[in-house]
């Protein structure tokens, strides 16, 4: 399929109350920059009738109520936010988050290791050494993909899903990291597991992150941990977040 | 304080608003009704905002009384037997419910959701905005999950509460033989031929369907160039094709992204119609386009717009003895007066 980037981006159909404007096709962050960029000049000035904005990799989901936005009306506002100067993503912030890669946290992080032919501390040192690009959430609330996975890691996903993980979870799958906020099955492997909470409904802010938000892992060994679970579970935030 | 007492419940009952929106972006499920046309003529039926919170009945059923007070409640959906202290009512109805009277909504003749609005406000917290409840997440409702006998739900009733009476609602009378698509978004993802052979069907319902998503079954759909597509938003309604090439019509409680192709979505005014389909049911995709598919929603608006028809019960379904022993009869033999 060929690359949209420099073109135009496609309006497509969700049904009648979901339009998706696809900048691409493939995971690259100069399409996700686009998709962010429409998302923000959007959300600035919201038409009436608009109910809800999905960035994703490569496109932007727009729910909205045709009976009071038009979608001819709806697809001139986006070309014309397209086309404003104004129209750039948002400077995304970088985020350090902790992750403990030791046992028993890091449960498949010796065989994700093995399967990749190198020890499980060189695995987990890639990992920490890595900044991430938040793409985006989806899955479950709080799941948040991460891009920038470092060439040596990437492997593919489970070809039968694990059983459940625990929340918190720091997977590898796909060519991709991903931090899970609920216990599942899935066909990632678990290399390691955060204190922070990436869905907390009481906190005043219930998620952290953004789209096009940045991110970097912060090995910690277990005590430690233990310790920061208990502050975030009473609703510190023990993620930092530097401006970029 | 007046309360909604579960006596008796089957899997799947559970409280439903008009859903979670707003944080679609951080992965959160809207959930809420799976048929919200039935949903809003509930609520709207007993005084409440169409996206107020009501119990969505499963085939399960429920058996339900009030306690402290007596509660005004309409049911709407699929026909399910409704019986009040075991007297037949009809499907879409307003009655009054006396403290210690039994209401019972069993799986009837059609349909697989039924909806029972209170009038006022049943005392639950919202989680994020919305009192919907989606089990998987544990969000939402009654402690975010499904009800069960002995559950009890405090409610703050509505003054003036509606009439009792049968609701008048031909629009909730929708066979699901026909369903409605807009193509896409990922069409281009199928040669003709297999849109085609996607349009002329049939497809039958496979019983593996929740709240999440209804399962089809029928000719195997090829893809023109793989399945793999980096994950994107998912609206109610989607009809993604896995590499099996099975189709999965993605409903209220779909996951907010997803990474099958999606070859059609279903259109607004059908999405209830589908919901309500049984297992087994065969059914037909037309392709209509988008102006098609905001009239036929545009209609739907228009009916909850306008106030609901509710006629009086006829008196010759309940006997004398019964009305009486019920305190029934204020309610129904002027129906028009406030009870």
């Amino acid at each position: 399929m060929s690359d949209r980037t420099a073109a135009g981006p496609v309006f497509l159909d969700a049904g009648e109350s979901a339009l998706v404007v696809e900048f691409g096709r493939s995971v690259d962050p100069a399409i996700s920059d686009r998709v962010l960029a429409l998302d923000a000049a959007l959300a600035a000035a919201p038409p009436e009738g608009l109910r809800e904005l999905v960035p994703t990799y490569r496109s932007l989901m727009i729910h909205y109520d045709p009976l009071r936005l038009d979608r001819a009306r709806l697809v001139d506002l986006v070309e014309e936010r397209l086309a404003a100067p104004s129209a750039v993503p948002r400077a995304g912030a970088l985020w350090t988050i902790p992750c403990c890669y030791a046992p028993p946290h890091g449960e498949d992080l010796a065989e994700m290791a093995a399967l990749l032919g190198m020890p499980p501390e060189s695995a987990a040192d890639l990992h920490a050494a890595a900044r991430y690009r938040i793409y985006m959430y989806g899955f479950s609330p709080g799941f948040t993909y991460l891009g920038g996975l470092p060439e040596p890691l990437a492997i593919s996903r489970r070809a039968r899903p694990r059983p459940p993980h625990d929340s918190k979870a720091v997977l590898v799958g796909g060519g991709l990291s991903a931090i899970a906020s609920f216990a599942m099955p899935t066909g990632w492997y678990v290399v390691g597991r955060t204190p922070e909470r990436l869905y907390a409904p009481e906190r005043a802010s219930a998620f952290l992150f953004e789209p096009g938000d940045s991110l970097r892992f912060e090995a910690i060994d277990p005590a430690t941990f233990a310790a920061l679970e208990a502050r975030a579970d009473a609703g510190e935030v023990v993620a930092r977040q530097t401006p970029t | 304080m007046t309360a909604l007492r579960i006596l008796s419940c089957g899997p799947g009952v559970t409280v439903q608003d008009g859903g979670r929106h707003g944080y679609l972006r951080y992965g959160v499920t809207v959930a809420g009704p799976m048929d919200a046309l039935a949903h809003a003529v509930a609520s709207r039926a007993v005084g409440n905002r169409q996206d107020g919170a009501a119990l969505e009945v499963s085939l399960g059923g429920v058996e339900l009384t009030a306690e402290d007070g007596p509660l005004t409640i309409a049911v709407a959906g699929g026909t399910f037997q409704t019986t009040l202290d075991d007297q037949p009512l009809p499907p879409v109805v307003v009655v009054t419910l006396e403290p210690g009277a039994k209401l019972r909504l069993r799986a009837g003749t059609a349909g697989m959701w039924c909806y029972l609005a209170v009038a006022g406000d049943l005392a639950l917290p919202a989680v994020l905005g919305s009192r919907a409840t989606h089990a998987r997440t544990g969000m939402g409702g009654l402690d975010g999950r499904m009800l069960q006998a002995g559950d009890r739900i405090a409610v703050s009733p509505s003054a003036g509460a509606a009439d009792s009476g049968a609701i008048v609602a031909p629009l909730l009378d929708r066979p699901a033989d026909i369903i409605r698509v807009l193509p896409g978004p990922q069409q281009d993802y199928f040669a003709d031929d297999q849109m085609a052979a996607f349009l002329a069907g049939p497809w039958r319902i496979s019983p593996r369907g929740d709240r999440m998503a209804c399962f089809l079954e029928g000719p195997v759909l090829r893809h023109a160039g793989g399945f793999n597509i980096p994950s994107d938003g998912v609206a109610m309604g989607a009809i993604q094709v896995p590499g099996e090439g099975q189709p999965i019509v993605l409903m209220a409680d779909r996951q907010s992204t997803g990474g099958y192709p999606k070859i059609a979505t279903v259109i607004g005014a059908d999405l209830g119609r589908l919901a309500q389909a049984r297992p087994g049911t065969e059914i037909a995709f037309r392709a209509v386009s988008h102006a098609q598919a905001v009239r036929a929603l545009a209609e739907q608006r228009a009916f909850l717009d306008a106030p609901i028809p509710i006629e009086p019960l006829r008196r010759d379904r309940f006997s004398s003895e019964f009305l009486l022993g019920r305190n029934l009869v204020s309610g129904w033999i002027d129906a028009r007066q406030p009870s």
